[in-house]
């Protein structure tokens, strides 16, 4: 980003002919837009314009969180709704700022670039008339090869070296400017790589309940919620197949989780079929996509025999409530329980439907609420039976975890009873009709992602990080030698041998030039002395002459 | 094992505390002798900001000679015995995390009352580093040492958690290179916002301001070299965050699915990150005012102290480990 203030005056326009004022205003509005002050507003602007995002619920992560503020703040949600607050990553002026931050920064290191790869490709300028004028500056004994000797040492320290004539100019450093540069356009690469992951990735969560009848299968319908980019078809999907093998979890004493690893046999024309395993920290990396264990739980099996002597089994997972018991809630839903097998006839007011709390680890005694351990010490279940409608072929769409309460409360559906089961027991209701409590099985909940920008994203982070070195740790620093004949005068020891006069310029913020300085120029006279000589010359002064216009 | 750490920390506590206070008498004693040396100015003295710096020239009630020799050599005792406590004290700090490690058997980095115990302890490590190379600094240990005190005494106070192993979702190699990243460069910014804080006070002095925060800059360093080390400091750490931050993302790819999901905890790390690139970007801009950009440096730990404190006590995300609940 370049410093308006700092830019030497442009070349005064071609004599006598009016700018055009739409082209000038254009030129100053692009100069005011790259220039640094912009830049640092832009920078700034950013971090103020990220805090809502940390202060108010997001869509993108907890849209649940969402709608809860909506029914705590009714006026003000659908005002901060309105401007994006609680999509601030996606929101306009969150893009507004970023994308004229970036415009700022091509804008800025465009020309920085041409510049750059012409003072890579140009030799480093001829030396200034009086050495004594820069920064450091020293006098000693010349070494016996001249000007040519003097290069030698220099190159040896991978100076940049040019001699003219008696004269040896050098610099180093230009490893600063590549960084900064480097740094940069990684910055761009990083914002190409994000947007890549946004436009064609795509990703989908759900459960998954153990054993082969509950395989599911990678297509859009399969997700309970699935995001898929711009550019992404629900075709694009990489077709391939997953099954719950088993999952194994460990706990503490405390009820901490330890360990977790979920096996999973995968299938399909996209993919070979094998058995993979991936736990929380390595997920399982399939060609197109990669899968990732989010959360467990349990699935109680309750199987439901009707008047009618038929049974239907329900494994619906039961969901966790948040508590390191794992106390879980959940659906078992019968409807199209009590057809008559003879007639086919549907009975829409002898549905059946259990809610019910399973409880891994129940307490000795009542309430059964809460569960006391995660895995199965005294498993429980719950239940509380309903008959009725439940309103599942209203074609209205209802959560499969949760009874309707609508039907409940139009008394369509009512409560037949409550009673609590260990595994393998049964309850026989009023109308002769039984419930049992199989067991359970494990489910897993999955996020199953595809993200083709993090390749990119991680080799420019890595571009950005080298860069970010060199630029800052970099030093653009002159040195400019001249060889003089020696001034019989001066009654030195190495009379009748020549002098150099060494002169030095950081072009950056360099504190310890002074001593680099010396130690370079005592190394090239051969003088070990001479390093406190000209160690003590002029100290101090180093931060003279350091004039940097760029970052 | 573990109540060994329990009591080495209050222990440490202890002596950041008597460093503090030895701090102080230095800061009191190097007071008289800046009177003593408005009315006798000598040599030796550090003259020109203080001598002219409209100190009243009162009259010593001792030889002018005797005072500032003797009152001298006690501030020099009180400094040293100042740094020998903070090095005390910053070695009790080490074995009390060392032994806290070996108590958990694990990277004592596990919540938020071990990170800050270990921030605070790269930051009190790399200052005596600073120390040893330019002891003229000495006098900035007066701020450092207080915010030791405050921090510590904080971690030990409010955020204090018995011991426990780490969840799997922590249990990862990429914890350790995330978070010693992390606190490495937390606790350089810690540190480097005590000379940020001076520099600001020092040149405010140096300017001619006589108000309250500029009269305690009359003792400390000169503000060409507070303002360097701020941004020596925080040059060198940069890029450490910005290292962690990346392997905080290719974690979070890892466990989370995506590299980066706009969490309390990421978003507020990108305001940091932002707000320092502008200080490094504001430093290196001639036009930008140095006390401007150093009061980036100071906002800049301000969203670092948000990060840990703030969200974690009020904000719930995928970093809450903080085990405050």
């Amino acid at each position: 980003m370049t410093v308006v203030d700092d830019r030497p005056e442009t070349a005064a326009p071609a004599p006598r002919r009016r700018p055009n004022r739409l082209l000038a205003l254009l030129r100053n509005s692009w100069r005011q837009l790259t220039s640094m002050r912009t830049a640092l507003i832009l920078l700034f602007l950013l971090a103020v314009a990220a805090i809502p995002g940390s202060v108010l619920p997001q869509r993108g992560i907890s849209p649940e969180k969402v709608n809860e503020y909506f029914t705590d703040h009714p006026d003000l949600a659908p005002r901060l709704d309105r401007i994006g607050a609680f999509e601030v990553f996606g929101s306009v002026w969150f893009s507004a700022i970023y994308l004229l931050l970036f415009t700022s920064l091509i804008g800025c290191i465009t020309p920085r670039l041409r510049d750059h790869v012409r003072a890579l490709r140009s030799r480093p300028p001829a030396a200034p008339k009086r050495l004594q004028r820069l920064p450091q500056h020293a006098v000693l004994p010349a070494p016996a090869g001249g000007a040519a000797a003097i290069a030698e040492v220099l190159r040896r320290r991978r100076w940049r070296v040019e001699v003219r004539g008696d004269e040896v100019s050098a610099e180093k450093g230009y490893l600063k400017e590549t960084g900064n540069l480097l740094f940069h356009t990684s910055l761009i690469a990083v914002l190409i790589g994000v947007a890549l992951g946004s436009w064609y990735g795509w990703s989908g969560n759900r459960l998954l309940v153990a054993g082969a009848d509950n395989a599911f299968c990678n297509t859009r319908q399969q997700y309970a919620e699935a995001k898929l980019g711009p550019r992404v078809d629900s075709e694009d999907l990489p077709r391939f197949c997953l099954r719950l093998d088993d999952f194994e979890a460990r706990f503490l004493a405390s009820g901490q989780p330890e360990f977790f690893n979920a096996r999973v046999t995968v299938d399909g024309p996209d993919e070979p079929t094998r058995s993979g395993n991936f736990s929380v920290n390595s997920p399982l990396r399939l060609g197109g996509a990669s899968v990732y264990l989010l959360g467990h739980g349990y699935a109680p099996v309750i199987r439901y025999t009707d008047r009618f002597g038929r049974s239907q089994v329900s494994d619906e997972p039961f969901l966790t409530t948040g508590d390191s018991g794992l106390t879980s809630e959940g659906l078992a839903a019968f409807p199209d329980a009590n057809v008559d097998p003879r007639t086919g006839r549907r009975a829409p007011d002898e549905q059946m439907a259990f809610t019910g709390i399973y409880l891994p680890t129940a307490p000795q005694q009542a309430p059964f609420a809460r569960s006391e351990y995660p895995t199965e010490r005294n498993p429980a279940l719950n239940l509380v039976a309903y008959r009725g409608n439940l309103g599942l072929d209203a074609g209205i769409p209802g959560s499969v975890y949760q009874l309707d309460q609508r039907q409940v409360r139009a008394g369509k559906v009512k409560e037949v009873g409550t009673k609590l089961l260990r595994k393998g027991e049964s309850w026989t209701l009023d109308d002769g009709t039984k419930v049992e409590f199989l067991g359970t099985e494990r489910y897993v909940t999955l996020s199953v992602r595809h993200d083709p920008g993090s390749t990119m994203l991680l080799i420019s982070c890595g571009f950005l990080l080298v860069g970010l070195m060199g630029s800052l740790f970099g030093r653009r620093r002159r040195v400019f030698f001249r060889v003089m004949p020696a001034d019989p005068a001066d009654g030195s020891p190495t009379a009748g041998s020549s002098l150099m006069e060494a002169g030095g310029l950081p072009r950056t913020d360099y504190p310890g030039f002074a001593d680099e300085f010396a130690q370079l120029v005592a190394a090239i006279s051969g003088d070990e002395r001479a390093t406190e000589r000209a160690g003590t010359d002029r100290d101090g002064s180093d931060r003279t002459g350091v004039r940097e216009g760029t970052e | 094992m573990s109540a060994l750490s329990d009591n080495l920390v209050t222990f440490a506590i202890l002596a950041y505390l008597v460093a503090m206070i030895s701090h102080a008498v230095e800061y009191a004693l190097g007071n008289t002798r800046a009177r003593v040396a408005a009315a006798v100015p000598t040599r030796e003295l550090v003259g020109a900001g203080v001598g002219g710096g409209g100190v009243p020239a009162s009259p010593a009630p001792v030889s002018p000679s005797a005072v500032p020799g003797r009152s001298a050599r006690r501030a020099r005792i009180a400094g040293l015995v100042a740094v020998g406590a903070t090095a005390l004290a910053a070695a009790l700090h080490l074995g009390a995390l060392v032994t806290h490690g070996i108590a958990a058997d694990r990277m004592p980095w596990g919540n938020m009352y071990e990170f800050v115990l270990t921030v605070t302890f790269v930051g009190v490590a790399a200052w005596l580093v600073v120390l040893w190379r330019r002891p003229s600094l000495r006098k900035l240990g007066l701020f450092l040492t207080l915010v030791m005190v405050l921090l510590v005494a904080t971690a030990e106070l409010v955020l204090y958690v018995p011991i426990v192993p780490l969840v799997p979702a922590l249990n990862s190699y990429w914890f350790v290179i995330h978070v010693s990243t992390i606190v490495f460069a937390s606790g350089i910014f810690l540190l480097g916002v005590v000379p940020a804080v001076g520099y600001l006070m020092r040149a405010g002095y140096e300017q001619g301001k006589r108000s309250f925060p500029y009269t305690l800059a009359k003792r400390l360093p000169g503000a060409a070299g507070l303002e360097r080390l701020t941004f020596a400091l925080h040059a060198f750490a940069f890029p450490i965050f910005t290292f962690a931050v990346i392997a905080g993302a290719i974690w979070a790819e890892a466990a989370w699915g995506r590299p980066w999901g706009w969490d309390p905890k990421e978003t507020w790390a990108f305001i940091s990150w932002v707000v320092y690139a502008g200080y490094l970007h504001a430093r290196a801009t001639p036009s930008v005012k140095r006390n401007v950009a150093t009061w980036l440096a100071v906002l800049g730990f301000l969203t670092m102290l948000m990060n840990l404190f703030g969200v974690n006590i009020f904000f719930t995300g995928l970093h809450s480990y903080g085990g405050l609940d």
